[in-house]
């Protein structure tokens, strides 16, 4: 017996031997290295996604003096999000808000039409760990070679090579957990402060964190991760249906799998050759061949695997494929089944990310970077004054979003005659107001409005402030009300 | 009691013999991996127990290796938000008032401190945000009796107002009634006069130069001949909308009777000098500032 079939031999005991425990061992998998056209697709992406996500935090972007000057950045000590020229407060936090449900809706619609590419292809967990088999791969030897070192005693090469292994996955995981604090912070600072020892605990805290899990995740758990942790495959399948295209095998073609020579004009065997290079690709170490299943998380490594072999014994490429199950059933019985994209499930998930998509940029393109609050005061509700007239206090927030220190003037309108004056400010009151509002701001101060209204019938009446941008002319309107006494008529006994 | 496990035929697993509408679910293992996590959430939480605060004991609870007190950290950040405090309270002290409304952000430590302060202290008998009571100025209405500047009011605040306190501001009008300086029927002549003339409650056809005369007589020295009053010795002003008692007649005759004098305390004894002009910005802004 060999070396590898023991191993396998093994493996499949333990696999038997799991069936009466509670518990299982985790079985071991060792895929197999596979070249070919879905394979290149793969590294494309996962070269695209790991430059962005490394490089992204050192672009930097000008938004004047005093300002910080990294594209992407997530503020939190001054609770502002920044991406490129766009600048969010707290209070646009539902913009976020929307841009995650239109990934999520994204992702819905992706799913339905094919299947799940997002976890073969883009998710963190899967880009990681093809990053981390393959440099296991180019240290420790394809899988054969991998399987016949695990299961010999240790010996120094092993030690070494485990060691070397080890060594560069936690310096990429410290590289990934790095990277995550700079899209928080400014990254060539912090490059410079975590080294001299002057970042915040934070920073040490969280790079540590992330090291810990990019390392455990992907060079670890890997499979684990989506197969016990991950949610997404537990109700994938409420947005699959049988006109989603899925890596298939087509079990129409291949059944009755057989080893050996396909000899013509012998109709016995399928174009299987049972060789199992699908399974020994397959990164999540299952059988394509079983059909739609939770483990698979459609990366199509086996197809690139099973093309290898059908060119070797000269059969038609594609025997594992994208296919639909409706368009496998057809194909069974011979027929034609056309390829349905549109559907009820795809024109929902469609008009529902029209919708956000429409939603949301008509909400950035609007928004204004000019923003007034006004809070009444509750007590005293109203002060009479000696000469008859009433006064009300109200707390006034001007929000200035913009980058260039605003001039305002703030007036009244629907109370005539009525007199403003900030309260800490120049005691004489006017119709008008100026205030000023630095950049990137909000100015809080309380203002006191003097008036005889007319007829409180019922103790007030509605009254609005309106600000306006001296210098753009820009204008954004508060209501509220004004309050006296009830039945109050212009102050005279 | 699951009675219908069966070998499912696909995966060669048992089932666990429960069934919704059809739906039956595999026995698949847990991954010994999970299971071993578990048990090291379970020893990472004894480890918390030694470390942290936790099992309570009788007389007391076992207070961790570690020493951790929230209550010593709610103490330590006191003390260093009071030193804080400290640095902007001196330059509140020591600088003028002028100083202090030029610098905005001393300006909105000395409103923060002088809107709890007032909170605790003034809101009693003056009403949230200054709005008076029966009795009590409404200092927000600016009808002041010991004048609204923010030399004023400090002066007020500090030394307060027949409080028995050297500075303090001093006053009493006369019981012209109790006394017998004025018979009851001349009170009552006078206050027609001033509840129809000052007030604003004019009857057509009221003779009111009785009241008019002994107003003139005893009056106008402290209250002026038009009623302005006069801060200098605390008079009220009695030709307004707004009044100390109230805009009843009944309560001019009792004034006139038996004044009432009300008293405000010196607050020198229990608030700093520098508290006192924070609260004293913070009254000066309520809107009754001169
Ligand atoms: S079965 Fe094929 S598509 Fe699915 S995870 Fe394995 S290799 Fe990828
Ligand atoms: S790789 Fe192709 S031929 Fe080989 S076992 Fe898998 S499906 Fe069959």
């Amino acid at each position: 017996m060999s070396r590898i079939s023991k191993v396998e031999s093994r493996l499949r005991t333990e696999q038997d031997a799991v069936q009466d425990h509670l518990y299982a061992n985790r079985l071991r998998i060792y895929p197999k290295s596979v070249r070919g056209k879905v394979r290149t697709i793969k590294w494309a992406i996962l070269i695209a996604c790991l430059t962005i996500y490394y490089v992204l935090p050192w672009v930097r972007w000008y938004r004047g003096p005093n300002q910080p000057g990294q594209a992407v950045l997530l503020d939190l000590s001054t609770e502002r999000f920044y991406f490129f020229g766009l600048e969010l407060w707290p209070q646009d936090i539902w913009l976020l808000a929307g841009i995650l449900i239109m990934a999520a809706v994204s992702l819905f619609l992706v799913t339905s039409l094919m299947g799940r590419v997002w976890c073969g292809y883009t998710c963190p967990q899967t880009v990681w760990t093809d990053l981390f088999m393959w440099i296991e791969r180019e240290i420790e030897g394809d899988r054969n070679e991998r399987m016949t070192r695990d299961a010999a005693p240790l010996n120094a090469d092993t030690i070494w090579k485990k060691f070397l292994k080890h060594g560069i996955w936690l310096t990429i995981a410290f590289w990934t957990g790095g990277a995550w604090i700079m899209y928080f912070v400014d990254a060539p600072t912090v490059t410079v402060d975590f080294w001299i020892g002057d970042a915040a605990t934070p920073v040490y805290v969280f790079t540590g964190l992330f090291t810990l899990t990019t390392y455990g995740l992907a060079g670890w758990a890997r499979e684990q991760v989506c197969t016990y942790m991950c949610p997404w495959p537990r109700f994938q399948a409420a947005m699959l249906d049988d006109q989603s295209f899925t890596v298939t095998y087509q079990a129409w073609r291949g059944e009755p799998r057989a080893r050996g020579k396909r000899v013509e004009g012998a109709p016995t065997a399928g174009d299987c050759v049972d060789c199992s290079l699908c399974v020994t690709v397959c990164p999540t170490g299952i059988d394509i061949r079983d059909g739609i299943q939770l483990e698979c998380i459609n990366c199509g490594l086996c197809m690139d695997a099973c093309d290898h072999v059908m060119e070797r014994t000269g059969q038609a490429k594609g025997l594992i494929t994208w296919d639909t199950l409706a368009r496998q059933a057809a194909k069974k019985l011979g027929k034609h089944e056309p390829i349905r994209f549109l559907r009820p499930r795809t024109l929902i998930y469609v008009s529902a990310l029209t919708i956000a998509v429409i939603g949301l940029t008509t909400a950035l393109l609007t928004r204004s970077t000019l923003g007034l609050s006004v809070l009444r005061d509750r007590a005293p509700l109203f002060v009479p004054l000696a000469d008859g007239s009433l006064r009300n206090g109200y707390t006034l927030k001007i929000v200035n979003k913009s980058q260039t220190n605003g001039a305002f003037d703030l007036s009244i309108s629907g109370l005539p005659d009525a007199k403003l004056a900030v309260a800490e400010g120049d005691p004489t009151p006017s119709s008008t107001v100026h205030v000023l509002g630095s950049s990137d701001e909000v100015k809080t101060f309380r203002l006191l409005v003097t008036a005889r209204p007319a007829a409180l019938t019922d103790g007030s009446q509605p009254v609005d402030f309106i600000l306006r941008d001296t210098a753009t002319g820009a204008q954004t309107v508060y209501h509220s009300v004004f309050m006296g006494p009830v039945g109050y008529s212009g102050g005279a006994h | 009691m699951p009675t219908k496990i069966e070998k499912d035929a696909v995966s060669g697993r048992d089932t666990t013999g429960h069934e919704w509408d059809g739906i039956k679910e595999l026995d698949t293992p847990l991954p010994k991996w999970w299971l071993y996590t578990f048990y090291a959430c379970i020893g990472i939480a004894f480890v918390i127990f030694f470390l942290y605060p936790s099992i309570p004991y009788g007389p007391g609870y076992w207070h961790g290796v570690l020493g951790y007190s929230q209550r010593k950290m709610v103490d330590a950040e006191v003390a260093k938000l009071t030193a804080i405090r400290k640095v902007s309270l001196d330059k509140i002290g020591s600088l003028s008032f002028e100083q202090i409304k030029a610098d905005p952000q001393l300006l909105e430590v000395a409103m923060t401190d002088g809107r709890i302060t007032f909170a605790e202290n003034c809101q009693p008998c003056h009403g949230a945000g200054g709005g008076g009571h029966i009795g009590y100025p409404a200092l927000a209405a600016g009808s002041w009796l010991w004048g609204g500047t923010l030399d004023d009011i400090q002066q007020t605040v500090t030394h307060g107002i027949r409080s028995g306190d050297d500075d303090a501001r001093n006053s009493a009008m006369p019981h012209f009634g109790a006394d017998g300086l004025l018979k009851p029927a001349e009170i009552q002549q006078v206050a027609d006069f001033v509840w129809s003339n000052f007030y604003g409650h004019k009857t057509e056809g009221q003779d009111t130069s009785a009241g008019a005369k002994i107003f003139a007589e005893n009056c106008i020295a402290c209250h002026g001949e038009n009623g302005e009053g006069n801060r200098v010795v605390g008079a009220p002003r009695l030709n307004s909308h707004i009044h100390l008692y109230g805009d009843a007649r009944e309560t001019i005759v009792a004034q006139v009777t038996l004044p009432r004098q009300g008293v405000m305390p010196n607050w020198n004894h229990r608030l700093d000098p520098a508290t006192i002009k924070a609260v004293t910005l913070y009254v000066h802004a309520l809107g009754g500032g001169e």
